[in-house]
């Protein structure tokens, strides 16, 4: 009895491991192994099969590549101007929207949510038109008399970056806030109401019971919007083409530039992305540091 | 302040966000229906210029080729994924012990590896077996994922063990079960998986970048990009461009908002 019984769950347990059999092949083909060829890679030059080693002579050389260097200050300024006003915003957004009394809730929160509706590209595209020299922004800001003439937002280097993160806000803030209203649905309804009743203001009761009990959510928005921001490509792409020069391309767009435009040196691509990975990595374990109190 | 000055600021609050949300979108139909130099002159009303905009717009692009490879590559990725990803979730929690949940663990290490390290190598091997600029090629990386995985694998949690128990005592097989009873179970976590792969594979522009040079196989994101490359830029006819790339997912989001909720916020906890 007892051995049958084992190999049943000998053969519950080998079905396991058929069930996982296409997922796990595609894993290891497409990301383990590429991800293991790179690192190797990146301790070599040379094109194609003349590749030959070359220590960490790749990883030296991005120290004095000027551009990779704005890429990495560009990734940054996004990330920590972006980040944080747009995490409030949807934290704002989303404890406003909890109310149960509130009017057209349904509303706000689809309007709001919407934007998550248009690919990346398309929505880049759109506020490249927007704030183009002959743009709406342009047209309107001059009609009412702040620009005397028509300032072209994305040859200025500032301005550029400003852009794009007006552009990424608009963008994720609504996809955040669901995540928060999600959060937020966990939360018992009563303590907001007697919250009410004990006489704490809006502010004191989002300080006090919003932010503190939503802190796991706000901890794993921070990470997916720290990576994602480090990764950005289709708005450096297609918003600012990288420019003016190259005051606003993001590490993805020089590393794609690097890798398939012009001459390529796949060793030293390869040690830029996984610059990439080290800050992502770096990133979050601080994160969830600082997020984690429990102990 | 008092109680009424606090409820205005409110709904002002969220009547301005709401404009800010919806005006570029507005701005893109509107733009779409207008000729260039109206909407370079802030022209706020449907124009008459639609179908000239649309005749300029097949006139230079491949539009409707390009069209069907977006909805066959993202519909192809959905269906497969789903199947692939599902499978590997309800595994690693149904069928769990030390050994899988190690896998697991690696499996989620992967989701930190940024896309462009995978970029080089996979265009090599590519090169090699002959993938680039073809269907398998696109779809092959969007199958297995970290998150999808995660998903199902928190989906299989709630999946009651007494099912798959009184399934066994009536000899379904181990692949039966999970064909028959768990897939029509979790038919809204399927729902929910479904929106948000479709939405990812219809945006996936790097990848596409990446495999796909010839302008026969490119996708849309790729089309209205070239678009944008010419010193003077026909604002209708790329607006038009561009709301034609939005509106499948724009479906989908209207569709299926709910599941997209569930879709997104669905992998954590």
């Amino acid at each position: 009895m007892k051995k049958n019984k084992l190999t049943l769950s000998k053969k519950q347990n080998l079905t396991g491991w058929i069930f996982l059999i296409p997922a796990m092949a595609l894993i290891m083909c497409l990301s383990l192994y590429p991800a293991v060829k790179a690192l190797i890679t990146s301790f070599k030059t040379g094109a194609g099969s003349n590749m030959r080693w070359v220590g960490i002579a790749n990883y030296a050389r991005i120290f004095k590549d000027t551009v990779f260097l704005q890429s990495i200050r560009n990734c940054i300024f996004y990330l920590i101007i972006q980040v944080p006003v747009m995490l409030i915003l949807a934290l704002i957004l989303a404890s406003i929207l909890n109310d149960r009394n509130l009017k057209f809730r349904g509303f706000f929160r689809t309007a709001i949510f919407l934007p998550c509706a248009t690919s990346l590209v398309a929505y880049a595209i759109i506020f490249r038109s927007l704030f183009a020299t002959d743009g709406f922004i342009n047209t309107v800001l001059v009609k009412i008399g702040i620009l005397d003439t028509a300032y072209n937002f994305l040859s200025h280097a500032t301005s550029a970056r400003i852009v794009i993160i007006i552009a990424l806000i608009w963008r994720w803030t609504g996809y955040n806030m669901v995540f928060y209203l999600a959060g937020l649905q966990n939360i018992e309804y009563s303590v907001y109401e007697a919250a009410k009743i004990d006489g704490a203001s809006p502010l004191k009761t989002f300080t006090h019971i919003t932010v503190p009990l939503l802190k796991p959510t706000i901890l794993m928005t921070a990470i997916m919007s720290t990576n994602g921001t480090l990764q950005l490509f289709d708005e450096s792409v297609n918003l600012t083409f990288g420019g003016p020069g190259n005051a606003s391309i993001t590490m993805s767009h020089y590393i794609y530039n690097q890798a398939f435009k012009g001459v390529a040196n796949f060793g030293y691509t390869s040690a830029m992305a996984f610059v990439i990975l080290i800050m992502v990595a770096v990133l979050a374990f601080i994160q969830m540091k600082v997020g984690d109190d429990r102990e | 302040m008092s109680e009424k000055f606090k409820t205005v600021l409110k709904y002002a609050f969220l009547i301005i966000c709401t404009v800010v949300s919806v005006f570029p979108l507005l701005w893109m139909v509107i733009a779409a229906t207008n000729k260039s130099v109206d909407v370079i002159a802030g022209k706020l009303s449907l124009g008459t210029n639609l179908v000239e905009n649309y005749r300029n717009l097949i006139g230079q692009q491949p539009l409707w080729g390009n069209f069907w490879n977006s909805c066959k590559y993202a519909i192809l990725v959905t269906v497969l994924a789903l199947v692939v990803s599902s499978m590997a979730g309800y595994a690693f929690e149904i069928y769990r012990d030390k050994a899988k949940n190690m896998v697991f663990s690696v499996v989620l290490m992967t989701m930190m590896i940024p896309f462009v390290a995978l970029m080089v190598p996979l265009f090599q091997i590519y090169s090699r077996l002959g993938l680039l600029n073809t269907t398998v090629g696109f779809i092959l990386p969007s199958l297995a994922t970290p998150f999808l995985i995660m998903m199902f694998r928190t989906g299989a949690k709630a999946f009651p063990l007494d099912i798959i128990e009184a399934s066994r005592l009536e000899g379904l097989s181990e692949f039966q079960i999970f064909f028959r009873m768990f897939m029509p179970t979790m038919k809204s976590t399927y729902a929910a998986a479904a929106v948000v792969t479709f939405m990812n594979a219809w945006n996936n522009y790097l990848w596409a970048k990446v495999i796909m040079s010839d302008n026969t196989t490119q996708t849309m994101p790729m089309l209205i990009s070239s678009l944008t490359s010419g010193y003077v830029t026909d604002y209708g006819m790329l607006m038009l461009a561009v709301l034609i790339t939005t509106i499948p997912t724009a479906i989908v989001f209207f569709a299926l908002q709910k599941y997209f909720v569930e879709g997104i916020t669905g992998a954590v906890k």
